[in-house]
Order: structure tokens, then sequence, then C-alpha cells
């Protein structure tokens, strides 16, 4: 591979970012206005849900030529940074060893960057939001951030699974294809009644295992249709209502929908008409920088790039479980 | 109104607190009657219950479909005054309260009150007996959570809410284990 690095006087930033933290290979470059390049290579399992191995395989069978294809373009790098965290191991060291080379070989900056975090940078770069209450739900996450004495703050999370999760759990237990959401939000349009559901908020988090099990068992007693809907109906509420008392007790303004789960139209209204009840705005931005993607990733590197923030190959380990909570952030 | 928390309106008439669950738009009108129905039947009794237990709470004296009449508390919300001396008392009630079985269900720092010098707990509204340590170490985990979100100085803080808990509750021990365990998983683990 060949990298063209950037003359240093140059004005323009831009920085390679690679994402790859579950199923969903993707990467970048952004500089300070747009998305200058971009490429995505998706791991769909044959069956069942992902197997870290074999996506993390698929990463590495993958890498060369996503990122082959974003630098075809001639555009040079001046920094190059990862998703270092929170993820799958075997997946996340598949591009942090990609990201490494290149920081090496094309002598740029390293970036190790909170994949959690990249999701609320990338919302607010992409939408108006300015210091909004972040809901960020995808399939193994689902959290309520704000940002708050210098840090992005967990105000509530799942105690259990993702929500993105339990409803490919439900889907794979009624054989509908992975990722479970798009199959089951079909399927609720076209329900009838409302099937009661254990509700499971303890204070500020939220439990969704108990409820995928319900959901399922109550199969016997109504059609798929309803119980995808009462599914729906029952977790969105949840989160919801989370993500209402957080910005009761932060008294923010604003509020900012990220994640894969978060293409859900249903959820998008139920949030919409919480904000507007509550005369907050809400904020959801483009579909492709919802669910994981490279861009995001390069935007936060880019931030991070500008406040010095970037690390030695020898320091850069992947960390499976990086809290936002424990991502310090010097760009705001 | 004196408050509007995230799913109740409280009033103050006549000396005494109106607090009542408003309807919620965004959730389906079965999933919103529910809850509303079934928290503010349950707070009500469990406001009282927790007083049996030796915890500070409002006297309830009416119970209507979704609201609650209830004694005012006047005093300072806990996160405006939060010291380590009364974080080592929170910890005091809520070890009263997990000793008697109960677990609170929605610990923030806005829901104790400092009147005079005693210290209140209220808003029962999600509260449920369960003394299993799982349940307590979520309580705990919750109010911790508030803590280190908006709080400075949460490590003292918690270290001495911890000695208090430890005080009042004899399965301190194996809760605050738990809580350690609680924050280090369900994410990607």
């Amino acid at each position: 591979m060949y990298f063209t690095s950037r003359d240093v006087d140059s004005r323009v930033t831009s920085v390679l970012g690679i994402e790859g933290t579950a199923w969903n290979l993707s990467a970048a470059i952004v500089d300070e206005n747009d998305v200058l390049a971009e490429a995505t290579a998706t791991y769909m399992p044959a069956s069942g849900g992902i197997h870290p191995r074999e996506a993390a395989q698929h990463h590495a069978n993958h890498i060369t030529g996503v990122i082959k294809k974003v630098l075809s373009r001639g555009i040079g790098i001046d920094a190059v940074a990862f998703s270092r965290g929170p993820g799958l191991g075997p997946c996340l060291r598949t591009v942090a060893t990609a990201a490494r080379a290149i920081s090496l070989s094309s002598g740029v900056p390293l970036i190790g960057v909170n994949h959690c975090i990249a999701h609320i940078e990338v919302g607010r770069w992409k939408t108006q939001a300015v210091d909004p209450v972040t809901l960020y739900v995808s399939g193994a996450n689902s959290q309520v951030l704000a940002f708050r004495a210098g840090r992005y703050r967990v105000f509530g999370e799942t105690l259990d699974i993702g929500i993105g999760n339990a409803l490919d759990k439900f889907a794979r237990s009624v054989h509908l294809p992975h990722p479970g959401g798009p199959g089951i939000e079909e399927l609720a349009l076209k329900a009838s009644r409302y099937i009661p559901l254990p509700y499971v908020v303890k204070g500020m988090d939220f439990s969704f295992s108990g409820l995928t099990t319900a959901a399922e068992s109550s199969l016997c007693k109504a059609s798929l249709e309803d119980v995808c809907f009462s599914l729906q109906e029952t977790a969105f509420a949840m989160l919801v209502e989370v993500t209402e008392r957080a910005v009761a007790h932060t008294g923010k303004g604003e509020v900012l929908l990220a994640g894969g789960v978060g293409a859900n139209m249903r959820l998008r209204e139920m949030l919409s008409i919480m904000c507007e009840d509550r005369g907050v705005r809400f904020y959801v931005p483009e579909k492709k920088f919802m669910g994981d993607n490279g861009a995001m990733i390069a935007h936060l590197g880019l931030l991070m790039l500008e406040r010095g923030n970037t690390i030695a190959v020898e320091d850069s380990a992947v960390l499976p479980d990086f809290r936002p909570d424990d991502a310090e952030v010097t760009w705001r | 109104m004196i408050a509007g928390g995230a799913e109740a309106i409280i009033e103050l008439r006549e000396g005494k607190i109106i607090k009542k669950r408003v309807q919620k738009r965004y959730r389906l009108a079965e999933i919103d009657e529910r809850l509303r129905a079934e928290r503010t039947r349950a707070e009500a009794r469990l406001t009282s219950e927790a007083r049996r237990l030796g915890v500070p709470t409002p006297i309830i004296y009416d119970v209507g479909e979704h609201e609650i009449i209830m004694q005012h508390i006047e005093g300072l919300q806990l996160k405006n005054v939060l010291t380590p001396a009364l974080s080592e008392r929170a910890g005091e009630l809520v070890g009263r309260l997990h000793s008697g079985g109960m677990v609170h269900g929605d610990l923030t720092t806005s829901n104790f009150i400092l009147s005079g010098d005693k210290l209140y707990m209220i808003d029962f509204g999600l509260a449920y007996f369960d003394s299993s340590v799982e349940a307590q170490g979520v309580d705990v985990h919750v109010l911790f959570q508030t803590y280190e979100s908006t709080h400075e100085g949460f490590e003292e803080l918690i270290r001495r809410f911890s000695a208090g808990y430890r005080r009042r509750f004899k399965n301190a021990g194996a809760v605050l284990q738990r809580v350690k365990e609680i924050e280090a998983r369900g994410r990607y683990a």
C-alpha cells in the first residue's frame, strides 16, 4: 500500500478512521468539513447471531480491501484513528493491527477512539445538537449519556443485554433474519393488540433479557405480529422513560439519538413526542451515521488530533470494556 | 406546581403535597395506564412501609387512581447539600430499608430531603420488596451512578455511604461486593 502524507503547513486536516467493533467493518477519511471517502464490508452470519471469531476473520479478510478503497483517491492523511473499544476482542485486535501498521509505515500519529463517544460526536457534527442527552442504542450497547464535569457520563444503561441483542435474540427464536430489528418493526405494523410484557426500569437503568424471554413464551397465546408490536412498545417505552428522566435530571435542552437501533421509526416517533411534550429539541443524524461507521471514528480522531490526543503504538492495546466515562474528553 | 419530575407533577395545596402521575403520550395507552396506576398504589403503600422500617418518609393522607396526597417535607434536596457526613447518613437509611427487605428503585440525590437536621427519603414510586443481593446491589449502584455523574469527590462520598450502610445492614458487605460486579457487567462482556 502507498500512503501520501500531507504538507505540515496545510490548513485542512484529514484523518483515516477504521471501525470494526462488531459486525460492520468500515473505513473513512474525513476533514473538518466533510466525509471525503468511505468503504464498508459487513459480516453477515450464515445463520444465528454474530460469532466473534468469524466476525474477526471476516474483518481480517476484508480490511486491506476496505482501506485500499478509501486511500485509492489519493487523499493524504494526517493521522489514523481506530475503534479501541468497547467491542468484541478479536474484531478490535484485527482493526487495531491494521491501524498500527498504517501509522508506522506512513509515519502518521495513531489515535485510539472510544466507540460510544464517536457515535455522539458524529451526531453533534452532522446535526445542530450542541450539548444533548444522547440515547445510544445498538446491538450490544444501550446507554443514556450526557456531558458533565469534563466527561461523557452514563446516566442510565442496560443491566444485562443491549436492546439490539434483545431484538436479535427474539428474532432468532422465530427464525427472522439477522439483524432482527427491521423484521420485528415490519411485523409490528400489522399487529392488532398489545400483550402485557414485563416493563423493567430500575431507577435510571433498564433490563431486557426477561422481556425477551417473556415475549418468546407469549407466542403460544398471541400472534407473532402482536408479540413483535408489544416487544417494541414495551422496550422502547423503557428507553424513552430513562431518556426523559436524564433530561429532567440534567436540565439539558436537547436529545440526540445514536446507534443502529435508532433507525427504528417507532422509537424515533416516541422520542420525538417525549421531546415535544418536554419542550426540548430532538436530533437524529442521517441513517448512515447512526449505525457503526468509519466516519464517526475518523471525526472523533480529528477532534482528538487537534488536542494532541494521540497514542504510541506500544500503548495502543485494545479495550474491549472501554467505558465512555473512562475516556478523557480533551476537545470540549 | 412546586416541582415537575420526569413522571409526576407535584403541587403544594393547603400545606399538603399532591403528587399526580401525568399521562405520557409517547407510550401506548395500555402501558401508560398500567404504569401510572401500579406506581401510584405501590408508592403509597411502600412509603408507609419504609417509615415502619425506621426510614423517615412523608405521611400519606390519601390515595387516588393517579395521585397521592401526602405530608410536605420542607427542606433541601440532598443533591444541593451533599457532604461526606450526609452521605454516611443516607447510607444508614438505605441500610435500614434493605434490612427490611425493601429496595427504593430510584436512589438519586434528588430523593433525599434534609429538613432541619432530619434526613428524609422520598419518592417510592419505583420501590418494591426484594431482599436479594442483586436487587439491593442495583439499588446502591444507581445511587453511586448519580454520585459519579453529578458530584465532585465521589470516592469519599461512596466510602462514607458504605460506612453508614454497613452499620445498619448486616449483609452490606455482600451487596457492596455485588455493586462492583454490576459495574463491570452488562456491556460487551
